[in-house]
């Protein structure tokens, strides 16, 4: 008899399992976007994609249309991409700059980028209504919080809850860990963003990001191709850039994947440790190294580039590869269809080196001609119509379940490939569908 | 006629047919470079390559390229080179046989699904010709339909081919492809060259 949870969503998660419903019914989604995302800290962008007053980038908040604006005191706007007029959104393209002001193209009423109303064309046409010019109902709405982290800006649509800080927690190592690695202690986004849409819920994505059961698995064509072609590098003479012990890395050993360690956090934040062996001796990272080293001293670039870490995860939107310095943004565009917007950040005062060698990856694993996520992206589809069927009711998340070692709400999992990460994450979700902020 | 036919052939790359109706030239100039020869030539490069795709080729596609050959695609059109800057595809020959290797291996899971792809190329034009070399700039214009996992996509955009002229004909140096939803959201991903 198939179990039929309906919107019960207590009823949908149990500690080692998950009723399939939570990934393909429409009306759990819908309560997802209440209950979750116009809740949580929501990724936005980083503060060098808006570097001039009046430059804006659109971007969605669960299902709100939004747009990041500099504005003249330089502070960074999260405002509703939303005319108080007739509602038309005021910007229908990706970004741009404001100019003299945002303008609707509908009717020509006038904004600040503080989303205060300027002006309001013959506004006499206003007079005995209930509509005053001034009042605050014709202005642009705000989100009601924006925070920001090292450069990089969340806004939250909740009025309550706690501060991004808080939220992130120990988590907030994925832009620690980026941020330290540049020899200025920030980084400036590189100004391309590739979109990639998956066809599968949100989740799915998530949860791959930090299983490492899945890479010898899923990408063992792609290891052994690069593999292959490394060693036929080397075997003329010449050496494969790192970009190919990128690729290569996932053709490790399935039974080497136990070795590493994933770490769950408050909200669902959950980290992968690292495997790629990003510290090699060469002469670029010893010339990079170098520069560290002055910036730094000796002791404190130790400590930095002897943090090893493979993914973070913000949940529930946010994937960072700190010392790949790229992070990938989830966007639910419908119950299964998902948007990832992947951007590259640069390491401010690093040799170009540096930022070529991750350039590699950015290009070979999360570009649109990916030869990682091509077999993920399978994968997710694959899942979602799965699920989607009746052939089972239940999502196992039981390996090594019961054995996670809980110490100040910091989870360590006993092996690498502990569906840890999983559990953690709907630990989160129970949370925040049952009404925590 | 045959005087007429003899001159343009003087430092042609093939035989040319003179154009009707087109400017006189004083006698020493070199012939014109877009001769209707070489452009058969380029265009049927041009289709050659398309079968590779669309036949699943793979080695003979990468085949085309000189040894030092580069394919791109850029991330937005106003790049200028794959150099140092996002690319979607900026593949020298060893990585273009790391994706052959993957796309033949075994357990390239989403390969198991049927696919393929119907390129059509037209506009072809000489942009430049090295009367020393022979080499060639070559702008076309593609329409690729994919079948794949029981739906369809369409991809268009242009192609750039810098051809280096070689005994054997002419092979592809840098191949620059501009998809024209270079920096829209992708459904899915590009497995193969376009």
């Amino acid at each position: 008899m198939a179990v039929d949870v309906g919107l019960d969503v207590a009823r949908a998660v149990e500690p080692d399992r998950v009723h399939r419903s939570v990934y393909s019914d429409p009306g759990i989604f819908e309560l997802e976007m209440e209950r979750i995302f116009n809740k949580v800290w929501t990724y936005v962008g980083h503060e060098s994609q808006v570097p001039k007053v009046g430059d804006y980038w659109t971007v969605q908040i669960g299902r709100q249309p939004m747009v990041m604006v500099r504005h003249a005191d330089r502070s960074v706007r999260v405002l509703y991409n939303r005319c108080p007029h007739r509602g038309a959104m005021l910007y229908g393209d990706r970004c741009g700059n404001v100019g003299k002001g945002i303008i609707c193209s509908y009717h020509s009423w006038q904004f600040d980028t503080d989303g205060s109303c300027k002006a309001i064309p013959l506004d006499k046409g206003y007079q005995g209504t209930r509509l005053t010019p001034g009042d605050d109902n014709t202005n642009v709405k705000n989100a009601a919080r924006v925070e920001s982290y090292r450069g990089f800006v969340f806004a939250s649509l909740s009025a309550d809850g706690p501060s991004l800080a808080d939220w992130l927690g120990p988590a907030k190592v994925a832009f620690d860990d980026m941020c330290d690695r540049a020899p200025e202690g920030e980084v400036e986004v590189v100004p391309t963003c590739f979109r990639v849409i998956q066809q599968s819920n949100w989740k799915i994505f998530l949860e791959n990001q930090l299983d490492a059961l899945h890479p010898a698995v899923t990408h063992e064509s792609t290891g052994r191709a690069a593999g292959e072609v490394e060693e036929e590098i080397s075997r003329k003479g010449g050496h494969a850039p790192l970009s190919y012990h990128f690729l290569s890395a996932f053709a490790t050993p399935i039974t080497k994947w136990d070795a590493f360690q994933t770490l769950g956090y408050p909200n669902g934040h959950c980290i992968l440790t690292g495997y790629m062996g990003l510290r090699p001796r060469d002469p670029d990272t010893l010339a990079y190294e170098k520069v560290m080293q002055k910036a730094y001293g000796k002791q404190r670039m130790e400590e930095i580039l002897g943090v090893n870490i493979h993914h973070v995860l913000l949940y529930p939107g946010l994937s960072v590869q700190s010392p790949l310095q790229q992070l990938r943004a989830v966007r639910p565009l419908g119950v299964d269809k998902t948007l990832t917007e992947i951007w590259h950040f640069r390491l401010k005062g690093a040799p170009e080196a540096i930022y070529r060698r991750a350039l590699g990856y950015y290009n070979l694993v999360n570009s649109p001609s990916t030869m990682v996520n091509a077999d993920d992206l399978w994968n997710f589809w694959k899942c979602h119509k799965g699920l989607e069927s009746e052939g089972g009711d239940w999502v196992s998340f039981h390996r090594n379940a019961g054995q996670d070692h809980e110490t100040n709400e910091v989870t360590t999992s006993v092996i690498g490939t502990s569906e840890q990460p999983m559990r953690n994450q709907f630990k989160a979700w129970t949370q925040y569908m049952n009404g925590a902020r | 006629m045959a005087r007429k036919a003899k001159a343009a052939r003087k430092g042609a790359v093939g035989k040319s047919v003179a154009r009707k109706g087109a400017a006189p030239r004083a006698k020493a100039a070199p012939k014109p470079a877009n001769g209707h020869d070489t452009l058969r030539a380029v265009e049927q490069l041009l289709y050659r390559q398309a079968e590779c795709l669309d036949g699943k080729r793979w080695q003979d596609f990468i085949e085309l390229f000189t040894d030092d050959g580069t394919y791109w695609m850029p991330a937005a059109p106003e790049q200028t080179t794959g150099d140092g800057v996002p690319s979607i595809f900026w593949e020298d020959r060893d990585l273009m046989t790391v994706r052959l290797k993957r796309l033949t291996h075994p357990r390239a899971w989403s390969q198991r699904t049927a696919w393929g792809t119907n390129h059509v190329i037209g506009n072809v034009t000489i942009e430049k010709e090295d009367a020393r070399s022979g080499d060639l700039v070559v702008r076309s214009r593609f329409h690729m339909m994919e079948f794949r996992n029981d739906s369809t996509r369409h991809f268009a955009g242009s192609y750039v081919h810098h051809l280096k002229k070689t005994r054997g004909g002419h092979r592809i140096k840098l191949q620059r492809v501009d998809m024209v939803n270079a920096q829209g959201p992708y459904e899915y991903v590009l497995q193969a060259w376009v």
